[in-house]
């Protein structure tokens, strides 16, 4: 008994919290995709970079804050800088669009002219956040380490295997819980994000009901760059800031978006727990698992890892040819908000 | 001069004209028809009059006021509702919140305007939680001109209400337009079904080639053996 339960301990530690926390941090930057995608009908590709600006804003103020000397008790003070960092990175996509994309709406650009148009802006962006904050790794998280130690938990339970949570890892959950609620009851109980659904429903049905396109297009954004500086910072604080991540986090976001349905917000929060779940179940050695739930000898000599990690990246290429090839429409069949 | 009137509408979509100086109008309380063989400019005057479409030459007047100008969501804002032929619901929406969409211009309370149109048809009162998409085409058209009645408009512009739905619905449909007709809005709706239109019709307009080839009123239309023969199969 007690070995199935280390079982479970330890693949709840190395796949489900880890899991977790990388599927809300996927589904967050996933949802900014599909919003994009669902209002403004294009493929963001400077998502990924967006989300890095975002987190570089909140590291600067957070530096400042701790230069102050202001904590957030076991909290990571990044969270106090955090409005911050969504307030400059609503305000660069309002800029973004007002000089860059308003200008292709008005041509009437296709979607790949979009695309391309999205890759110059992700290009600039990188180049900016450079710029600013260099490239180097930073970790900015502070505050109390783990909600549950490892060793605390084994003293807790008398198990042989520990389960540690981060508070990370606790902070990302709790806040992707938080803003998921309040996106969804923004979209269903708000006149406001009714009248997103209907221009993302029907154009052209939404103009001769008198909504406002130029301001559905501006509450768009809005939630694009709260969520992507949410999610670039939640990211940042779990696994450390360095730029260069942002650009390799596009291809799971994506992948995400795609799975669940593009366009659909419940598709990008399921389809960010799929690719998350995925790459951690497929990347994990289960030796020890094995060990705990057979007879001592029958313990095999590998690590019976699927997949290396380094082929992290791979699995969600897998996910999205498989997907595009079976149920291109997704899980949930997106198209509208 | 009508409540609402097109005069000598010319236009079309960039290329050739396919209006060549139609003119169309409806007064407060009836229903008029523009009926005609395809490719006639039915649609295309009626989206002209909503001013989907810019018109070249011509104008478009409500209540003595020139609007041929005006954007279409400003015509909403001065009355005028339009219900297009095509994807005229938001489909992923309920009946219910596509109704609050129709409402989205006004900033009273529209519970009462919603109760109107749920009494109007019963069947959306009962489905307002259903999603638009998932209706027959028969129920759709009825969110769809609900949608369009929560503006609480004075004209109400049909491009093709019974395109698609069986006889009986459209005999229901019609039943209801006249309804709707008698609480005081002015109606123009074009319609491919052009005898049975023409029946409940104060005004018909048979429009030939983006021009008016006869107006009447439906009734002497119908009793017209030319009109009847070239255009109603005898």
């Amino acid at each position: 008994m007690t070995d199935i339960l280390n079982a479970l301990v330890l693949l709840g530690n190395f796949v489900l919290v880890p899991g977790l926390a990388y599927g809300s941090q996927l589904a967050l930057g996933a949802l900014g995709v599909t919003m994009i995608y669902a209002v403004l009908r294009f493929s963001n590709f400077a998502h990924g970079e967006t989300m890095s600006f975002g987190a570089m804003i909140t590291i600067l103020v957070t530096w400042w804050l701790q230069e102050k000397g202001v904590t957030f008790g076991f909290l990571p003070t990044a969270l106090l800088a955090l409005p911050v960092g969504i307030i400059a990175t609503v305000g660069i996509c309002l800029m973004l669009d007002r000089v860059v994309y308003r200008y292709y709406r008005r041509e009437k650009a296709n979607p790949v002219t979009y695309l391309i148009v999205s890759v110059g802006i992700l290009f600039i962006l990188s180049g900016l956040v450079r710029f600013i904050i260099g490239p180097q790794d930073r970790v900015f998280a502070d505050g109390e380490r783990f909600i549950m130690k490892a060793r605390a938990f084994k003293q807790m339970t008398g198990l042989d295997q520990g389960l540690a949570i981060k508070t990370t890892q606790g902070v990302t959950v709790i806040t992707a819980v938080v803003i998921v609620a309040l996106i969804f009851w923004f979209l269903n109980r708000t006149r406001t994000g009714k009248s997103m659904r209907a221009y993302s429903d029907n154009e052209d049905l939404a103009l001769l009901s008198g909504i406002n396109p130029a301001k559905v297009v501006a509450i768009t954004w809005v939630i694009t760059g709260a969520l992507a500086a949410i999610a670039g910072t939640l990211y940042g604080l779990d696994k450390g800031y360095k730029p260069f991540t942002y650009l390799g986090l596009v291809l799971p976001i994506f992948a995400s978006a795609i799975v669940g349905g593009v366009g659909n917000p419940l598709g990008a929060i399921a389809g960010g727990f799929v690719v998350a779940f995925s790459e951690l179940l497929l990347t994990f050695a289960y030796k020890r698992v094995i060990a705990y739930l057979t007879p001592g000898d029958w313990v095999p000599e590998g690590l019976v890892q699927l997949l290396s990690t380094d082929y992290k990246l791979a699995v969600s290429f897998v996910i999205l040819v498989i997907v595009l090839l079976v149920k291109p429409t997704g899980i949930f069949s997106g198209k509208t908000l | 001069m009508s409540f609402l009137q097109g005069e000598g509408l010319y236009g079309g979509y960039g290329g050739a004209d396919i209006l060549h100086g139609c003119s169309i109008g409806v007064n407060k309380g009836e229903v008029a028809v523009v009926v005609g063989p395809n490719g006639a400019g039915k649609s295309t005057a009626m989206k002209a009059m909503f001013g989907l479409l810019d018109i070249r030459e011509g104008s478009v007047e409500l209540d003595g006021r020139e609007i041929s100008r005006l954007p279409p969501q400003e015509r909403v804002g001065l009355g005028m509702g339009f219900v297009p032929q095509n994807a005229n619901v938001f489909t992923s929406m309920t009946v219910e919140e596509n109704l609050e969409m129709g409402a989205f211009i006004r900033q009273d309370d529209f519970g009462p305007t919603m109760e109107q149109v749920f009494s109007l048809f019963p069947v959306l009162g009962e489905k307002r939680s259903q999603p638009a998409g998932e209706l027959s085409g028969g129920q759709r058209q009825q969110v769809a001109v609900g949608r369009a009645l929560m503006t609480q408009p004075s004209v109400l512009m049909l491009d093709e209400p019974t395109a698609g739905v069986s006889p009986i619905v459209m005999d229901e449909l019609f039943d209801r337009i006249i309804e709707i007709a008698k609480t005081g809005i002015a109606i123009l709706m074009v319609e491919q079904n052009a005898r049975q239109a023409l029946e409940i019709a104060d005004r018909g307009f048979v429009l030939v080639q983006g021009q008016n080839r006869y107006t009447d009123t439906g009734e002497a239309l119908l009793a017209d053996p030319e009109v009847r023969k070239s255009f109603l199969g005898g």
